[in-house]
């Protein structure tokens, strides 16, 4: 069965983008573009790897990410946070909150589908 | 012969009017509707019971006796009203401004708060007033016995009456003189019917006067022949005589108790002296205007050895006119009564507040915590004093049996109440009369008049025969008489005279020799500066008023909130209802320390003294408040300067700091809003350039739409390049504008096809394009750009199912005003405030703009002279643009 990745994120262009990439490397992605909700459905989800955009309508990614690592059945969940803002004050926070790994919009796409393989291989490993 | 019943239920329902009539007036004082009560009319009547009965009997009987002597009691006033108005008007200021209750108080207060003063000339005024009052009641009586003489039978009813008439004018003067404890709050009962029975005295006095010259002589002629045949025509001119008398007159007027009672306490406006200047003269004139013709005509036809002090009753009776003699009795027994009425409430104020209080208080040191009802006590002796002094009356009537000439009880009163003269005018007008100056002027001129004018006067015995004629221990110098072996003077004459003379010299003399002390300084300025400051200080006379000027102290230092704080919140402690706690030991410290935290210990604590304790002020306590004032005001002047500038620079540290601060956010908050919108669409590139050159295999469909991605987003951000710079190049100042004239409605046009041209959606806009013919001088190209703006967000924001806007122009003013209303759901309260920020974006879904379209709005029409603002309340969202027709470049 294939690895499952929640991309949760609110540009349709970027959406799209990661969809293909991580489609094409096998990879079964779910979708979803709002923050309120979030944590909900990570949990129903309970996906292989959550892609977290840091600015989302309605809660920010900071925030979700707090509840997400305060959920003890979801512990070790690999998240991969994205962000467009690129201060340093944000990667800082992320860091504290528990975050897997940190990217900076625009990214590469070869160094989202590496992160996205190896987070998910350290998760299987541990 | 009208029979002595009738005339006692004509006097009877007489005195019944005048308890309504005082009854109603309070009434209507009580609840406001007293403008009329205080007119300066009622004010010169009031001034009326000068007119006692010895000027409305009396007058005519000094007439027949005397001649034109009379005149002298009407033109000391006169004199008083016309040349020395401006010195009543201080007086009365001063009344007003110490809230003086009495002349005794004045005194009192005038000479340092000094209590043997206040009791001396208490002391004086009773005796002076007592045989006046007495004097009143014999001349009732006399008018019963005219009525009864005439009427066999009743004799024995006529020696009551005076108790009785004695015992009415008690219960009345207690009704509705005591009603209140402040004597600042005014007799308005009392004073209007006394003003009733002036008019009442005036009109039975000139009645009698008309018929007599009219009915009784035949004309004017005729009496002028019959005066000039009387005695009365002979009589000799004394000038040592009528001056003195004129002066005794013009002294009594300003210091008989009744007197300040009316002229000072009951006054309600200082104008009303102007008033009263003339008018009393002119009722002085009525009043003695038939006195002449009376007398003469009385004389010749009345039968020999017949009282010429009622020839005011008996001329009529003997002409059987019982109707007019009935009036003219009524217009006695109004002079008496409105005199006793009046005199009974000034002495009892004064006996209460300066005898019976002090020797209470001081008997009550001990529970003074506990007195809470003074105000009771206080009225209770004032009305037992009404009573004493009613007594006092009728026992020295029954003592000098009644047969005394009229005028002669009344001048001797008026010389003895005359020795307040040089004290009270010192006061006013000399700051360097002393307490002891005015205790001697008052003891040596009080001592003369009792020795030569009030003893003897009383009859014989009261002075033995051989003192009469050999002088006291036998010394010629000082017979009562002939005091200083000058003999043949008058006794009036002579009293008045020595007594008056040594008054002034001894009140004088004691005065330059004594030292007055801080107190009566402070007083004496105050007295005799009065007009300078009479907003001033008040006075702290009365021990009952002592709480309320406590809190008037209080609240000149503490400030009017804090004080009231303060004495709400010991009355509460004490358990009193209301404001002011009463002056307690513990209260008064509490009190002390905290005034000394505000003004220095020294100061607290000799004001308090001052109004608590009466205790006067020493040099010593003066200096230490001089010498603790002088640092202070040094001390707290550098502080005050030094914590100013502080306090300023801290002000301006902290306003710069919270400025930089925000500053700083703002740019926080707006490079990372920008790095977002820059990164976001740089993200699709980048992704799906890699995509397009890493994936070989893609389909033609999907390259195409990669491509467009790429495209839209690259347009996406060269947009949000437009706008920033067009923002920073806004923001900056620094945009030139290109103002033209032009029309609102080609602008419009010009907008609307703009913003619809490429639209996806489909937008209805309603205009009234007849109104829109609003010519303007404006940059039309950033109007235009507002209005494509503004439309634009209606295309993409309004939610209705056919989206509609509809479009209103008018002018205001100078301005146009251009509407634009959608049909949506429009944009929450809570967002409302914050939509021309930068970035804000209202709706959760994307619309392609970065959100600095109506922050660009804001600033366009900033930049024009006019404003942008959302239209809260419409159907839809709205925006109102606001710009003036004649526009100016701002900025």
């Amino acid at each position: 069965m294939s690895r499952r990745v929640l991309l949760i994120e609110d540009e349709p262009n970027i959406i799209e983008a990661i969809r293909f990439l991580l489609t094409r490397d096998g990879w079964n992605v779910n979708t979803h573009s709002d923050g309120t909700d979030a944590v909900k459905v990570v949990q129903e989800a309970k996906p292989d790897l959550v892609i977290l955009d840091m600015m989302l309508p309605g809660r920010s990614g900071m925030d979700i990410l707090r509840d997400l690592r305060e959920i003890v059945e979801l512990a070790g969940l690999p998240v991969l946070m994205l962000t467009a803002r690129g201060q340093s004050r944000d990667r800082d926070m992320a860091e504290k909150a528990g975050v897997s790994r940190f990217m900076t919009k625009p990214f590469s796409n070869t160094e989202v589908l590496t992160a996205v393989r190896d987070l998910v291989a350290q998760a299987s490993r541990s | 012969m009208a029979s002595l019943n009738l005339l006692l239920s004509v006097c009877f329902c007489y005195v019944i009017l005048l308890f309504l009539v005082a009854f109603v007036a309070d009434r209507l004082a009580a609840r406001g509707r007293s403008t009329w009560l205080r007119s300066p009319l009622i004010y010169t009547l009031s001034l009326s019971i000068y007119c006692t009965a010895w000027t409305f009997y009396g007058a005519v009987g000094y007439a027949a006796r005397s001649g034109l002597e009379f005149v002298t009691i009407y033109l000391g006033p006169t004199l008083v009203m016309i040349g020395w108005w401006w010195g009543l008007r201080k007086l009365v200021r001063i009344g007003r401004s110490h809230r003086v209750t009495s002349i005794a108080d004045l005194l009192s207060s005038r000479y340092g708060k000094s209590n043997t003063l206040a009791i001396g000339v208490t002391i004086l005024a009773v005796i002076g007033v007592t045989p006046y009052i007495s004097l009143q009641l014999q001349s009732i009586t006399l008018s019963f016995s005219i009525f009864a003489d005439a009427d066999p039978g009743s004799d024995d009813r006529v020696g009551a009456t005076v108790i009785w008439v004695a015992a009415g004018l008690a219960v009345f003067a207690i009704l509705f003189g005591t009603r209140n404890l402040d004597a600042n709050e005014r007799h308005h009962g009392v004073v209007m019917a006394i003003a009733i029975e002036a008019v009442v005295k005036l009109v039975a006095l000139l009645a009698v006067g008309v018929f007599v010259v009219w009915q009784v002589s035949g004309g004017i002629e005729a009496t002028m022949a019959r005066i000039d045949a009387s005695e009365i025509g002979r009589w000799q001119v004394d000038g040592g005589r009528w001056a003195s008398i004129t002066f005794l007159a013009a002294a009594a007027f300003v210091c008989l108790p009744r007197m300040f009672q009316v002229m000072v306490v009951e006054n309600d406006d200082e104008r009303h002296l102007r008033t009263a200047a003339w008018a009393f003269p002119l009722y002085l004139l009525l009043m003695s205007l038939f006195v002449v013709p009376i007398a003469a005509i009385g004389l010749e036809l009345m039968p020999a050895g017949s009282n010429p002090d009622l020839f005011v009753l008996t001329i009529p009776l003997s002409q059987g006119r019982e109707g007019l003699a009935m009036l003219s009795f009524l217009g006695g027994f109004s002079s008496a009564t409105s005199m006793v009425i009046v005199a009974a409430m000034a002495l009892s104020t004064m006996v209460s507040n300066q005898i019976v209080m002090p020797i209470w208080l001081s008997s009550q040191t001990q529970q003074a915590s506990q007195s809470g009802d003074v105000r009771k006590i206080v009225l209770l002796s004032r009305r037992i004093s009404i009573g004493a002094i009613m007594v006092l009356g009728v026992a020295y009537y029954e003592m000098s049996g009644g047969g005394a000439a009229l005028a002669s009880i009344g001048l001797i009163s008026f010389a003895g109440i005359a020795q307040i003269l040089p004290a009270l005018v010192g006061g006013l007008f000399w700051r360097g009369a002393t307490r002891l100056g005015a205790i001697a002027g008052l003891s040596v001129g009080f001592g003369i008049w009792m020795f030569s004018l009030l003893l003897p006067g009383l009859g014989s015995g009261l002075i033995p025969q051989h003192v009469m004629e050999q002088g006291l221990f036998g010394i010629a110098a000082l017979r009562p008489h002939a005091l200083f072996s000058i003999t043949g003077m008058d006794p009036i004459e002579h009293c008045v005279l020595w007594s008056l003379t040594l008054n002034t010299l001894a009140f004088f003399i004691v005065s330059v020799a004594s030292f007055p002390n801080p107190v009566e300084r402070l007083q004496g300025a105050q007295f005799v500066n009065v007009f300078e400051h009479s907003a001033g200080p008040r006075g702290w006379t009365g021990s009952v008023a002592q709480s309320e000027d406590l809190m008037v102290m209080t609240q000149r230092i503490l400030g009017t909130q804090d004080a009231r704080d303060l004495f709400q919140r010991e009355a509460a402690l004490q358990g009193e209802y209301g404001q002011l706690p009463e002056p307690t030991p513990e209260f008064l410290e509490r009190l002390e320390r905290q005034l000394a935290g505000s003004v220095g210990a020294a100061t607290a604590h000799a004001m308090i003294g001052q109004i608590v304790g009466g205790s006067s002020v020493s040099v010593q306590d003066l200096l230490a408040v001089a010498d603790e004032s002088a640092q202070m005001l040094e001390y707290s002047s550098q502080l005050e300067a030094q914590s100013e500038e502080l306090s300023r620079t801290a002000r301006k540290l902290r306003e710069a700091n919270e400025k930089l601060t925000q500053i700083s956010l703002q740019k926080d908050t707006f490079l990372s809003q920008v790095s977002h919108e820059l990164r976001t669409p740089m993200t699709s590139i980048r992704a799906f350039s890699e995509i397009l050159r890493d994936a070989s295999d893609l389909d033609e469909a999907d390259k195409r739409k990669y491509a467009t991605i790429i495209h839209d987003e690259a347009l996406r951000l060269t947009r949000l390049l437009n706008d920033l710079l067009d923002l920073s190049v806004l923001e900056s100042g620094q945009v030139s504008l290109n103002m033209r004239p032009g029309n609102v409605k080609d602008v419009l046009d010009h907008s609307i096809v703009s913003a619809l041209a490429g639209a996806d959606g489909s937008l209805d806009v309603i205009r009234d394009e007849a109104s829109e013919r609003i010519p303007l001088y404006s940059d039309l190209d950033r109007l235009a750009q507002v209005f494509i703006n503004l439309i634009t967000n209606a295309l993409k924001y309004c939610d209705a199912g056919q989206p509609q806007l509809r479009i209103t122009a008018r002018t205001a003013g100078d301005n146009v005003v251009v509407d634009m209303v959608d049909n949506g759901s429009g944009i929450p309260t809570e967002a409302q405030a914050m939509v021309f920020e930068k970035f804000a974006r209202v709706s959760a879904e994307k619309a392609g703009g970065a959100g600095l379209g109506l922050a660009i709005c804001r600033e366009i029409m900033q930049r024009l002279g006019g404003d942008v603002v959302y239209l809260a309340g419409q159907s839809g969202a709205g925006f109102r643009v606001t710009l003036p027709t004649k526009g100016e470049i701002k900025g």
